[in-house]
């Protein structure tokens, strides 16, 4: 069953163009971010946040509101520029990023920016706190559903496992987990530093429902997560097959850009990639 | 001791901290409770029972105890996570530090069993680090009650704290030490005996002990104030700087490294604005041996008399 027709397919094709040309605009100018994995993961977020998430940016703190926690908080440049987009505040507050007293810091601050819902940065911390609000979600007979993203490196961490127990314990179908599968961590491939596949399988031993999805494709992204839960009873986990860099040609699937942070001349190129010099 | 005075009654803090928890619970249909497989050691089957549902158990798995208490907090519940303290704060200080403290969320931390409790189960057991690493973390209040009441209201008025706390009790039984008018307040030193020759300052298990010694101490015409700071954080600054002036030397007790805690924190505060003599007792830089909670009281000093020796040594003999 497909969920939208190819005008919205383009209309969130558009707005992840928009996200990533602001994202590499901002990490230029801030000499700072995580460049690849803002790029595997802007997909994902424009999807939810255009298309799935019940929120109401005008209202951050609406008690009925859907939860997304970035885990890989890393990514914050991904997520500020998608918040802003959405309308949790200014556009022009990305000018801020990093910058001596912005709320805007290296990793996501929930006190001080609009729509972040935890504190992360160390990984392995957004899976038990998605598991704690879905259980709250639960307690409270809400219908409100719980999105965690983490990285697929960010899988090393045994918090992440302690919490994918519990989460099928507690059959807590409310939550779901996308796993920004780019197989690239910051030294090196995933699979060569410490291996994660059979990773579906993992999963489905931990008694969740898993669904793998190509995690640049709106239409697969739109339709799983439109489709949840997966099984009733059981949590779902999205392995999206994502590449790390996506979008601009020579980023893309390069271990080195995991911190490294575009010079002027490759943002423009990379802008001219993007399809268009100036957003306003 | 006097003869007729008679042994108190004592008491187990866990028993009064259950009882308000299911006071909260019948009161606020939020309240929930999280533990790691340690209904039992944390006293929560009475809560478990009337309240099944809002009764979450984990299992041994402390980093998800925390994290899933952020959550339940951003979902709009009120969560008190109950675990040994050893594990709680050790395995899950990062989570303390970045889900519950910068993260602001409303979470109600309690530390079960904690200091030398475990006896014979030896340092791996004993949470004796546990002031030090959370005194660290900014946004974050710790309070150490003293006795049942204060055990009781601590929790209730950690209840209406907006924001993340950090409650260490025992399991080492102690007598009442506050009147029963007592009135807790969250950053509020209670003064529990007047005194002028010296101020000890306890909290905890160590409150009783401070009073013993002050008690003996008078006999030897030597007048200690004693208080209890049961907030760690944030201090009453004012009425150690009272102390400090009015006293002129000062010794800390508490079930704790001498590392960081509570003399640590004291010291800060006299250091910069009322440098006086103190000396600091608790568990030196070493590893407990094997032995009883008794007998680890005694080998540490952390007994009246214990308590006495440091004075003597403080006022230059006396």
């Amino acid at each position: 069953m497909e969920y939208a027709s190819p005008s919205f397919i383009e209309y969130l094709s558009a707005q992840a163009k928009t996200i990533r040309r602001h994202n590499l605009r901002m990490l230029t100018r801030a000499h700072l971010g995580h460049t690849g994995g803002d790029l595997s993961v802007t997909d994902i977020l424009a999807v939810l946040y255009f298309a799935v998430l019940n929120v109401k940016p005008e209202q951050p703190a609406w008690s009925e509101r859907d939860r997304l926690i970035l885990s890989k908080g890393h990514c914050a440049g991904a997520l500020y520029t998608t918040l802003a987009l959405r309308g949790f505040f200014p556009i022009g507050d990305l000018e801020s990023f990093a910058r001596p007293l912005s709320a805007l810091n290296g990793h996501p601050n929930r006190t001080k920016v609009p729509g972040v819902e935890t504190n992360t940065g160390p990984l392995g911390h957004g899976l038990p706190v998605g598991v704690g609000a879905a259980l709250a979600a639960r307690l409270q007979k809400a219908s409100w559903r719980v999105y965690v993203i983490t990285g697929d490196g960010e899988l090393q961490e045994g918090s992440n496992w302690e919490a994918g127990m519990c989460a099928a314990h507690y059959r807590l179908d409310n939550l779901t987990l996308i796993v920004d599968r780019n197989g690239l961590q910051l030294g090196n491939t995933t699979e060569a530093t410490n291996h994660l596949e059979p990773l579906a399988e993992k999963w489905r031993a931990f008694g969740w429902s898993v669904c793998e999805v190509d995690g640049h494709d709106y239409q697969q992204l739109l339709n799983t997560f439109k489709a949840m839960p997966i099984e009733p009873g059981k949590p779902n986990c999205v392995i999206a097959h994502t590449h790390k860099g996506q979008g601009v040609s020579f980023i893309r699937d390069q271990v080195g850009w995991h911190h490294r942070v575009p010079t002027e001349t490759e943002l423009a190129q990379a802008l001219q990639e993007l399809g268009e010099a100036a957003d306003v | 001791m006097s003869e007729k005075e008679v042994t108190p009654k004592l008491y187990d803090c866990r028993d009064a901290f259950a009882a308000a928890l299911e006071t909260l619970g019948d009161r606020n249909p939020r309240v929930v409770v999280i533990v790691n497989d340690s209904i039992g050691s944390s006293k929560v089957g009475g809560f478990q029972k009337k309240h099944p549902e809002r009764l979450i158990n984990v299992g041994i798995a402390e980093q998800d105890l925390v994290g899933v208490a952020a959550g339940l907090a951003n979902g709009g519940m009120l969560p008190f996570a109950c675990s040994a303290s050893c594990f709680l704060t050790g395995r899950a200080l990062e989570q303390i530090k970045v889900d519950l403290a910068y993260s602001n969320a409303n979470v109600k931390l309690v530390g079960m069993s904690s200091g030398l409790a475990y006896g014979e189960m030896g340092p791996t057991h004993h949470s004796i680090e546990d002031l030090a690493w959370t005194r660290a973390i900014a946004n974050l209040t710790v309070i150490v009650p003293a006795d049942p009441l204060e055990t009781s209201q601590a929790i209730l008025a950690a209840a209406e704290v907006n924001g993340p706390v950090f409650i260490r009790l025992s399991r080492f039984p102690v007598p009442e030490v506050h009147a029963k008018d007592y009135v807790f307040e969250i950053g509020k030193a209670a003064r529990l005996r007047d005194g002028n020759d010296l101020t000890l300052i306890a909290n905890g298990t160590m409150v009783t002990v401070a009073l013993q010694a002050a008690e003996k101490l008078s006999l030897d015409g030597v007048q200690a104030r004693v208080m209890n700071i049961s907030t760690l954080k944030p201090l009453d600054t004012v009425a150690i700087l009272a102390a400090a002036r009015e006293t002129g030397r000062i010794i800390t007790i508490e079930e704790a490294t001498i590392y960081g805690g509570l003399g640590g924190a004291v010291a800060e505060v006299t250091a910069q604005h009322c440098p006086v003599p103190m000396r600091i007792l608790g568990i030196p830089g070493e590893f407990a041996p094997t032995g009883s909670v008794e007998f680890l009281f005694e080998h540490f000093g952390l007994t009246p008399d214990g308590v006495i020796r440091a004075v003597k040594e403080l006022l230059g003999g006396i």
